[in-house]
């Protein structure tokens, strides 16, 4: 448990500081590179919170591609000698900034998650599940008290089941979204007239 | 390790996001905030699924994954944006010669 603690404040010290770099470097090459630590970092989150299939979608898309789509746009613009700089804005935003985190923070910590996470959750087999995390192995439902059939369909639910069953419009309207901005990026870095 | 550590820790990732956005003049500086807002709130996202989702098992645990659906979600449609916010930039670059926000007055009046 001790180590769970270690890693997690270990990454959170690595997300939040490369934050701040990203937002306060003046080099803004740096500011990317930092802003690829922070996604990784992200990633580290993702595999201790058992989202694994996301951890991997973070480092692909994340670091492969936007962040090196990034650095392409900070190498071709040109604007590097000018740097980061902050605009008149500078106070105003931080204030409201540091209100919204102290709000959230506020609710994040007052709040009573136990009563929320308990409701509806009478028998045994879903306080199990609750404790396993994401899907549960199936030596931990069955000694919940599941039967056999009733182990195999939640081991075999996964991602994947929802993304093309529940979800199957949303991500249809995602793909659609993403044709839409391909072709959208295109026009606007082609330019007019040509 | 807890989903108050956890949405603590999102919302800093968020707010110095946000402070980012609204306080650089570099474009590509404002994408970048951004992109750490989109991660503080993917991490809220599939905090609520693994700590609090209320589920069933004739369900199919399909509840507990609903946040991480949401996250995939989320992920793509930041990608979407960077495409576009990209072509931005470089269509922003051509005509001003700069990617300062502050420059880039030309809808103003």
């Amino acid at each position: 448990m001790w180590f769970e603690q270690i890693v997690f404040w270990a990454l959170a010290a690595v997300a939040i500081g490369g934050a701040l770099g990203v937002v306060l470097v003046r080099d803004l090459f740096r500011a990317a590179l930092l802003l690829a630590t922070v996604f990784v970092a992200v990633g580290g989150f993702y595999v201790m919170m058992n989202a694994e299939f996301l951890a991997v979608v973070q480092i692909l898309i994340y670091v492969g591609a936007i962040a090196v789509l990034f650095i392409f746009g900070i190498m071709l613009t040109r604007d590097v000698q000018r740097g980061n700089a902050p605009n008149r804005l500078q106070i105003p935003a931080g204030v409201i900034s540091a209100l919204l985190l102290a709000a959230m923070v506020f609710t994040a910590v007052t709040t009573d998650w136990t009563t929320l996470a308990g409701a509806g959750r009478e028998n045994q087999a879903q306080i199990a599940q609750t404790q396993a995390v994401g899907i549960p192995d199936a030596t931990e439902l069955t000694r919940a008290g599941l039967s056999a059939e009733e182990v195999e369909s939640v081991a075999g639910s996964g991602l994947a089941d929802l993304l093309i069953g529940d979800f199957v419009l949303p991500f249809e309207a995602v793909s659609l979204l993403l044709l839409a901005a391909a072709i959208g990026g295109l026009a606007l870095a082609r330019g007019r007239g040509r | 390790m807890s989903l108050e550590a956890m949405l603590v820790v999102a919302a800093v990732l968020f707010c110095i996001g946000l402070y980012g956005a609204l306080a650089r003049r570099n474009f590509i500086a404002v994408l970048m905030s951004i992109e750490l807002m989109f991660n503080g709130v993917n991490l809220t996202l599939v905090a609520m699924g693994r700590w609090l989702a209320p589920y069933t098992v004739q369900e199919q645990l399909s509840a507990v994954l609903t946040g991480q659906v949401f996250a995939v979600f989320v992920i793509t449609v930041a990608a979407a944006e960077i495409a576009l916010g990209l072509g931005i930039v470089f269509a922003l670059y051509r005509t001003n010669e700069s990617v300062d926000l502050t420059d880039a007055a030309t809808l103003r009046h």
